[in-house]
């Protein structure tokens, strides 16, 4: 029987979903409402996954955003030049993805392009944008994307990267856990770079790798690995998979037993993964993440960044790829203002080397690579609290040093 | 009146194909759509070469299709071949890949055969993931940047929307015009005698599995053109070209347009991708009306939309 | 591979036959659903979901699991029929391609309107409390629920070949099936016959759709994914053929739960490689009538 606290937030999802369909489409107006000023706005082009498995996370990208667009026009734009969000659904499709991008370049003219949440269409985009000369702010991890050739001078990215997740998560864990190690990972770059990254900080501290195991993305039923791992029982089993997948693992090791014998580490702990999966299914797991809201009792601007959230949401608080989407923009837009500019190589020149407090504390791009230097939460699940998404306990800060990161020789930006 | 005129397009192809090319990028918002129309349009004509001609259902043309793509990709990003190269190696490639899994999937028939052609596209598919070095994996293959086309001494810039959009435009309307003479051709006519009466064709001495190979290698020939033009128009090719979901994608197109018309399928192709484009621009729940006109059509529309307007005759 | 016990692996092979029970009510519905009315559903995937989230609407409203385990097949038999009625039944007679068309925008139509009511994120769903445990079974510890997932497909299984075997309706859908004619010339109303069938077919998509959101949650989605499954299971079983949905379903699930001991990353190939394979071998499948469809 599913507790009390699961099954009202169960009712609250399909209240929900009744006022969805009541609102019906969320940003119906915003490819259509120009505002027409006297300078024409500052365009920027969204693309994310609206519809598909991530349209949760995907929206609340574009509710982050629209809160910065809209901070960006009250305090005056750029010298009263107002900005615009242009969202596109990417629907987590590459091809897609590079044609919504073409699209936003060469009919809508904007001026920048932020999004995206996986990373095949961050990808895709990127080499979009660098052929076209149009910056484009990444909000989803990826390694290459800093790294030689899919790197260009037109290229940011506002999220962490897997290598630098996996390190401050790994550092962590090691230290906490012990050094048998088992990894589940799923069988595509960003699971490949999670277990590189982790294994880097195992060979320094003499850890023994006892399995990888890699599985498709898209896995619904892991019951057949939880023989074999039970029988293994590592001291730390790091699950480098994401979203639904995580999810679906996770309720299944519970189920198993294989929970009781084995600490589960996941380098992304998603928030959203966690509301969708219950607080039974998560019981015991840990991980990293970008941003967690909890951290606003500590962190001055993540308590203004919540507080706007929760006013113009409707008491919601952000989740942690949404706030991707606020931070995204703003400091695309920012740069933009520092610059006095919104040509591309300005823009770019004012954020490479940026540094800024948003929402989680300090960050900076570094200039190589245009990688945004920053701090990683390692968080474990708790039980359900209060709101809906009071979910995590914030164990630790790792603050954001250019030690987690790859240095620009390694990514071959020398 | 009208259907006369439909019925005197479905005659006078080039004329119609010409006119249509030069309004379509005007007529939608967007020219990278439109851009798009083309090469779906194309890939679903080519389908409908075995499907609607020859009344095989294939379920893995995504193979065809992907292949194409990943060799021109590869040609250009890898080998340094110039643009027309990779495109003609898209074509072989499309029909090498058609020719080995034509050769096992005609020894099956009906939804049997639709499987085999499933099951072998997932192999393939398997294939370009595992093989990540090569081909990108999941991240798909990135890059594969043309700027400029050198044709005849003139050079264009294939970054002009415009541009890319009519010169994607001539090469489909060449490939259009090779299909239509294929279909004149007796290999037409046969291809259409297997399909009314196989045992009267066996009778005639045809050998029915050859005829069904050989429409699959020359579909995986357009469909291979198909994808190489996609590598060239998006500069990426993502492995979800090789995925089941476009194999479904065209199946969708073809039967929306018309199955066994020569424009139906492209019709198909134009429908789907402004549908679900534009309605997706409106709102998050594009998939609920999408759905419901693909009920409706089947429903009102039995032939397809082109094929249906093309046989309306007054009472 | 280091470790390799006989015990570990009579586990792998008996954790796949739990997992081919959820194949196996799949791909019997969709063999129903083919085998007498030649309607490739592609909407089953769809009716999969509906359930696991009027399961969960049924717990949301206070009720508890044991309610919708029958609440869920009614409703989605009903939806099913609701569906035959107004839409599949005016395409008989026009071969496979049209329902095909029709049950793929069926299945946009019916996940976006469980996208709109319940929301994009999906939700949590528990085990009950009292098959929340593992249990002993002589060759290792095994979750109680999954013994309980294959209890429930045999009966159900049982059911159906009562019903089909030992009922005056059973009769009659197997001569149907046959030879919809005659059946028509004695005075059987077919119509209502079909309709029965289809919601039978989608009743049993949605009970396995209800006994899979303890295993994996509920999410819209759920059905796109196991739709490409089901059907390599009813393939390559044979369409129409109930017994080759139940030997398939078992088989796949087996080589599933190998696959994932020894070649992990090629579980999504595997099934469509055995699927080539039994197809090329025998074009028919398993138990299949050889030349059906075409």
């Amino acid at each position: 029987m599913p507790d009390r606290t699961d099954r009202r937030i169960g009712r609250r999802g399909w209240l929900r979903g009744a006022a969805a369909l009541a609102a019906g489409a969320p940003f119906a107006s915003a490819p259509f409402a120009t505002l027409r000023a006297e300078e024409p706005p500052i365009r920027v082009g969204f693309p994310v996954p609206v519809t598909g498995p991530y349209a949760t996370e995907a929206a609340d990208q574009v509710r982050a955003a629209q809160l910065a667009i809209a901070e960006f026009n009250e305090s005056g734009g750029m010298g009263g030049r107002r900005a615009e969000l242009l969202v596109r659904d990417d629907k987590l499709d590459p091809g897609e993805a590079a044609t919504r991008a073409i699209e936003l370049i060469e009919k809508d003219r904007v001026d920048f392009i932020v999004g995206s949440l996986s990373a095949s269409v961050q990808l895709a985009v990127n080499t979009v944008t660098k052929q076209r000369g149009i910056l484009y702010n990444s909000i989803s991890q990826s390694d290459q994307i800093v790294s030689s050739p899919d790197w260009g001078p037109t290229s940011f990215h506002e999220a962490m990267t897997p290598h630098m997740t996996a390190t401050a998560v790994g550092r962590y864990a090691f230290g906490k856990f012990g050094k048998r190690i088992a990894y589940v990972a799923a069988d595509y770059a960003y699971g490949h770079e999670m277990v590189a990254g982790f294994r880097a900080v195992g060979a320094g501290i003499g850890a023994e790798e006892l399995a990888e195991i890699k599985m498709p993305i898209g896995t619904r039923d892991f019951s057949p690995l939880m023989p074999r791992l039970e029988a293994l029982r590592p001291d730390i089993l790091f699950l480098c998979n994401f979203g639904r997948d995580q999810q679906v693992f996770v309720k299944q090791a519970q189920e198993s037993g294989l929970k009781r014998m084995t600490h589960i580490v996941a380098p992304i702990l998603l928030q959203t993964a966690r509301i969708a999966g219950g607080a039974q299914a998560f019981e015991g797991v840990l991980g990293g993440t970008s941003y967690y809201w909890g951290i606003e009792r500590d962190v001055a601007s993540a308590k203004a960044f919540n507080d706007r959230f929760r006013k113009a949401y409707d008491g919601r608080l952000p989740s942690d790829y949404g706030a991707l989407g606020y931070s995204g923009v703003r400091s695309v837009l920012s740069a933009a203002v520092k610059a006095g500019s919104t040509a591309t190589e300005k823009v770019a020149s004012a954020l490479a080397g940026m540094k800024y407090d948003f929402y989680k504390g300090p960050q900076y791009y570094r200039a190589c690579d245009h990688q945004s230097v920053q701090s990683v939460f390692i968080i474990e699940s708790k039980a359900n609290g209060r709101v809906p998404e009071d979910v995590f306990n914030v164990l630790e800060t790792v603050p954001g040093q250019e030690d987690l990161l790859k240095t620009c020789a390694q990514e071959g930006l020398g | 009146m009208i259907a006369a005129l439909f019925r005197r397009a479905e005659r006078d192809r080039a004329l119609l194909a010409a006119l249509f090319l030069l309004v379509l990028p005007f007529a939608l918002p967007f020219r990278a759509t439109a851009v798009n129309v083309l090469i779906d349009g194309l890939f679903a004509v080519g389908f409908n070469l075995v499907y609607g001609y020859l009344g095989l259902l294939s379920f893995g043309h995504a193979a065809l299709f992907g292949v194409g793509a990943y060799a021109t990709g590869l040609a250009l990003l890898r080998a340094g071949i110039p643009w027309y190269g990779g495109l003609l190696l898209g074509l072989l490639a499309g029909a090498v890949i058609a020719a080995i899994i034509g050769l096992l999937a005609t020894r099956t028939r009906g939804i049997y055969f639709a499987m085999v052609t499933l099951a072998l596209a997932e192999c393939v598919y398997y294939v370009a993931y595992q093989a990540s070095g090569i081909t990108g994996g999941e991240n798909g293959l990135r890059g594969i940047v043309v700027a400029k086309i050198d044709l005849f001494g003139i050079t264009l810039d294939f970054v002009d929307p415009l541009t890319r959009y009519f010169l994607i435009a001539a090469i489909v309307a060449l490939a259009l015009a090779a299909l239509s003479r294929i279909l004149a051709s007796p290999f037409g006519a046969v291809m259409e005698m297997v399909r009314e009466n196989e045992a009267r064709a066996r009778a005639a001495g045809v050998d029915v599995r050859a005829v069904r190979v050989l429409a699959f290698v020359l579909s995986g020939a357009f469909s291979g053109l198909a994808g190489g033009l996609q590598a060239l128009h998006l500069a990426i090719v993502p492995i979800e070209t090789l995925d089941y979901g476009t194999s479904g994608m065209v199946v969708m197109m073809c039967l929306l347009g018309g199955a066994g018309t020569f424009f139906g399928p492209f019709v198909g192709a134009l429908v789907y991708l402004v549908l679900q484009n534009l309605v997706a621009l409106i709102s998050s729940h594009w998939q609920l009306p999408v759905g419901v006109v693909f009920m409706a059509c089947v429903l009102f529309f039995p032939r397809g939309l082109w094929g249906q307007i093309a046989r309306w005759r007054p009472a | 591979m280091a470790g390799l016990s006989l015990d570990l692996l009579a586990l792998q092979i008996f954790t796949g036959l739990a997992l081919g029970a959820v194949y196996v009510l799949l791909a019997t519905g969709m063999s129903l659903i083919f085998g007498m009315l030649t309607v490739v559903n592609f909407a089953h995937g769809a009716f999969f979901a509906l359930g696991a989230y009027v399961g969960a609407l049924v717990l949301a409203m206070g009720g508890n699991f044991w309610l919708a385990l029958f609440c869920v097949p009614v409703a989605t038999g009903i939806a099913g029929m609701a569906v035959e009625w107004g839409l599949v039944r005016h395409l008989y007679g026009r071969g496979i391609d049209d329902p095909l068309l029709l049950t793929f925008g069926l299945s946009y139509v019916l996940v976006e309107m469980i996208r709109i009511v319940a929301g994009t994120q999906g939700l949590p769903f528990d085990t009950p409390d009292a098959l929340a445990k593992a249990v002993d079974i002589g060759i290792g510890y095994f979750p109680l629920y999954r013994l309980f997932v294959i209890a429930v497909t045999a009966a159900i299984l049982l059911a159906l070949w009562l019903f089909l075997e030992r009922t005056r309706i059973g009769l009659i859908i197997r001569a149907g099936a046959r030879d919809p004619e005659i059946m028509r010339v004695l005075g059987v109303d077919t119509g209502r016959i079909w309709r029965l069938v289809f919601g039978l077919g989608t009743a049993i998509a949605g009970l396995a759709g209800l006994l899979a959101a303890p295993l994996q949650g509920v999410s819209p989605e759920m059905g796109n994914a196991i739709l490409a499954d089901a059907f390599v299971v009813t393939v390559v079983g044979g369409m129409g053929s109930l017994a080759g949905a139940i030997v398939a379903g078992l088989v796949v699930g087996v080589i599933v739960s190998l696959t994932a001991l020894f070649a992990p990353e090629a579980g999504d190939v595997a099934i469509f490689a055995l699927m080539a394979v039994v197809l090329l071998i025998r074009p028919q499948g398993f138990f299949g009538r050889a030349g059906l469809m075409s």
